[in-house]
């Protein structure tokens, strides 16, 4: 069961259309990402989900019921332009925004100081924010963000600005969530970042939406049929060996062994591939190269003709 | 608790809590009153420095200057001026050279190593002037030949006082006092002024913080714009309103403790009681009429009404003014990126401001003429206008036209100003034009 829906969204800025007819679906529970390169209009999306703009026209359905004022207090939103008041104590901060979100004082402070004590940064409460360093400052962020237990999180770009072992500590954090029943919508233009974790996605380029679907289904209908490899002996056996249908596309060798990555054509299997090739190399490695998103990406663009301006 | 009032008590206890807004507001006060007070001193401080003066007199008057207080004047006969000169500084603090034709010319010279003072110069001048003045009556009266010519020119120096008395709305003649009023609307529509500016730009400043501290956006994922903007506002006028009420309170304390210090026989019951005794002949003893007129004046001038009905025009007109104003001071915050940029938007609010001002200085000299009415009625220089105006009352109609103009314009101002706020705040680096903004009012969120 979807979530949240959005239906033909459509969003007009004086002199430019930020999102052309965009509809996602997100299933209850699961990890949805949004993206697309910048300024292909995720930003804007997320701004009406979080009813900082509205739409020219469309339907947004939160848990069934169309998008009200008060599912605000339902949702928790890491903006990608983020940042907390310099002069402002850590907790005291904290107790703002998270009345802001409709908590009690005291809910509040009860539950801030259980995430400060599990992220270690207890004594930082009487601090003020301009004291902390840029990582810590993202640490309290992230706490305020799901502090009143949202059904709904969003988060924009959210590893930028993270060093590894931080971005590790939201990423099992956000899975954690998961598991507990939120639902989150990731968006990035970085989509390397988010790959791992996403159940399902959507592509959005130059305001529309060209792809969406589970994760997996995207990788089945996008799958290349290339593998890769590797295996100590001479190549001109291999060479001597393949099938017809099979094709090289690259050979490294390296000081151990050596490697190929071959593209196989015409419904050959990987299985008649390597019952050809057994009896007379030693096989070290085989595996199927999956395509990245971004190589997903790029291949929509090309096929749907449209124009590329990646970063 | 509603989100509006959460908003408001962030704004308002993250000002007052500051080290800056303390100081000013508990120092503000000791100081002007220490200003007062040494100014007060100086002015009481008699001058107990013993001086001596040569005097060369060239002329036919007979000693025309003559000792007095800590001044002592020593006449030179046959001394030369090169001798007088080489004493000066030692023996002589100044030399005064009084020519021959003192009559025409009507001059004398002071001659010194340093600058003499002005009281030492006015007391030259002034018994000089008197000497040549008494010689040239008595004569007048020697040729003219009357008799009792002198009681009778004497019998003609009148001083007058003249008092203000104004009917109240309810025909009660009230005794006020026309300089007061001046000093008194004057001070207010400066202090409204001051306060507008003073707290419009803190608004700004906030608006601009909230952008660069890129925290804006997390806060409207909360609460509506809107809300946030009339929240800032409204705390910011709470801290104005606290600012000036802890003015009045701790000068109040503070006249209270020095005059009670100070001036111990001086205090209100004691003015009182020499201003109802003043009827008695024996009373102008102590005190001339002039000076009793004055204070009757005064205390006619403050009574519990007139205090309240300034009080109460402050404090609405400083309210409404705020709103109206920070209203345009918040759109011009969200505009902008950081607070070099506000130059060009912050002009057009501060001219109408400015010439508010200027207007007040004409407006004072007369309250009742057409620069005064209209300034007090359009809404942009009415919270200065009709604040200088109120000390000398003000007709009840006009007031509540200008006070309900008021109202109604700080009202769609700032509606207009949401507008741009709304769109502002979530615009980053981009130079934004009056054009740009003109095309923000036109969206429909």
């Amino acid at each position: 069961m979807a979530f949240f829906e959005a239906k033909n969204i459509v969003k007009q800025y004086a002199g430019h259309t930020a999102l052309k007819d965009v509809s996602i679906s997100v299933p209850e529970g699961s990890i949805f990402g949004l993206l697309g390169p910048n300024g292909a209009g995720k930003t804007t999306l997320i701004r009406i989900i979080n009813q900082i703009t509205g739409p020219d026209s469309g339907e947004i359905f939160f848990n069934g019921e169309p998008l009200k004022p008060e599912h605000v207090h339902q949702i928790g939103y890491l903006p990608e332009e983020r940042g907390l008041y310099k002069k402002m104590k850590v907790g005291e901060q904290s107790i703002y925004l998270a009345q802001l979100k409709g908590m009690s004082k005291k809910d509040a402070t009860a539950k801030l100081q259980m995430w400060f004590k599990k992220f270690e940064i207890l004594e930082w409460w009487d601090k003020k924010v301009e004291e902390l360093s840029k990582g810590m400052a993202q640490k309290i962020q992230f706490v305020t963000t799901i502090l009143h237990e949202p059904k709904l999180l969003i988060f924009d770009e959210p590893f930028s600005g993270f060093d590894p072992i931080n971005a590790n500590l939201l990423k099992s954090e956000i899975l954690k969530l998961r598991d507990n029943g939120s639902t989150i919508i990731f968006s990035t233009h970085n989509m390397g970042s988010v790959e791992e974790i996403c159940d399902h996605i959507a592509l959005i380029h130059k305001s529309e939406k060209i792809l969406d679907g589970s994760f997996e289904d995207i990788k089945k209908e996008y799958r290349t049929n290339t593998y890769n490899i590797s295996f100590t002996g001479e190549l001109e056996k291999i060479k001597a060996n393949l099938p017809k249908d099979v094709e090289i596309l690259e050979h490294k060798s390296g000081k151990e062994f050596e490697s190929l990555k071959l593209k196989l054509n015409n419904g050959i299997s990987s299985n008649q591939l390597l019952s050809q090739l057994l009896p007379h190399v030693e096989i070290i490695a085989f595996n199927e190269i999956i395509p990245s998103m971004n190589d997903i990406f790029i291949r929509v663009v090309n096929e749907k003709n449209l124009s590329i301006d990646m970063e | 608790m509603n989100k509006i009032l959460i908003i408001i008590q962030r704004e308002y206890l993250s000002r007052v809590k500051k080290k800056s807004f303390l100081l000013l507001t508990f120092l503000t006060p000791i100081l002007i009153a220490g200003v007062y007070a040494f100014m007060i001193w100086m002015m009481m401080k008699d001058d107990t420095e013993k001086r001596t003066i040569g005097v060369i007199n060239e002329s036919e008057l007979v000693t025309p200057v003559q000792s007095k207080d800590f001044t002592t004047f020593e006449y030179l006969e046959n001394t030369s001026f090169e001798d007088a000169k080489k004493m000066l500084d030692n023996k002589y603090y100044a030399l005064l050279k009084i020519p021959k034709d003192v009559l025409e010319s009507q001059s004398a010279e002071l001659f010194s190593l340093k600058q003499v003072t002005i009281e030492v110069k006015s007391e030259v001048g002034s018994q000089i002037r008197d000497y040549i003045e008494t010689i040239k009556r008595s004569k007048i009266i020697a040729e003219a030949n009357m008799p009792d010519l002198e009681q009778k020119l004497a019998a003609t120096k009148t001083p007058i006082s003249v008092k203000t008395i104004k009917f109240g709305d309810d025909g009660e003649i009230k005794q006020s006092s026309t300089e007061i009023a001046m000093g008194l609307g004057f001070a207010m529509g400066f202090i409204i002024y001051m306060f507008i500016l003073m707290y419009g730009v803190q608004v700004m400043r906030g608006v601009i913080e909230e952008k660069s501290n890129r925290i804006i956006e997390v806060i409207i994922s909360s609460v509506k714009p809107f809300q946030l903007m009339m929240g800032k506002i409204v705390g910011v006028a709470m801290v104005g309103l606290t600012q000036f009420l802890m003015w009045i309170i701790l000068s109040g304390a503070i006249i209270m403790i020095g005059s009670a210090i100070f001036l111990p026989g001086l205090d209100a019951s004691s003015i009182q009681q020499a201003s109802s005794i003043s009827q008695l002949p024996s009373a102008g003893q102590s005190m001339d009429q002039a000076q009793l007129n004055m204070m009757q004046e005064v205390l006619g001038t403050f009574d519990l009404n007139y205090i309240l009905s300034i009080l109460g025009g402050f404090i609405f007109f400083f309210l409404a003014g705020y709103l109206l104003y920070s209203a345009l001071f918040a759109a011009v915050g969200s505009a902008v990126d950081n607070e070099t940029e506000t130059q060009q938007f912050m002009i057009p609010i501060t001219i109408p401001l400015m010439i508010a001002l200027y207007m007040a200085m004409a407006v004072i000299k007369n309250p009742e003429g057409s620069l005064a009415f209209w300034g007090s009625i359009i809404p942009f220089t009415s919270p200065i206008i009709m604040l200088v105006r109120i000390p000398f009352g003000v007709p009840l109609w006009e007031l509540l036209l200008s006070m309900g103009l008021l109202v109604g314009s700080f009202i769609f101002m700032t509606w207009i100003a949401a507008k741009i706020y709304r769109t502002g705040i979530l615009m980053y680096g981009k130079k934004v034009s009056y054009k740009e903004i003109w095309k923000w009012l036109r969206y429909n969120r």
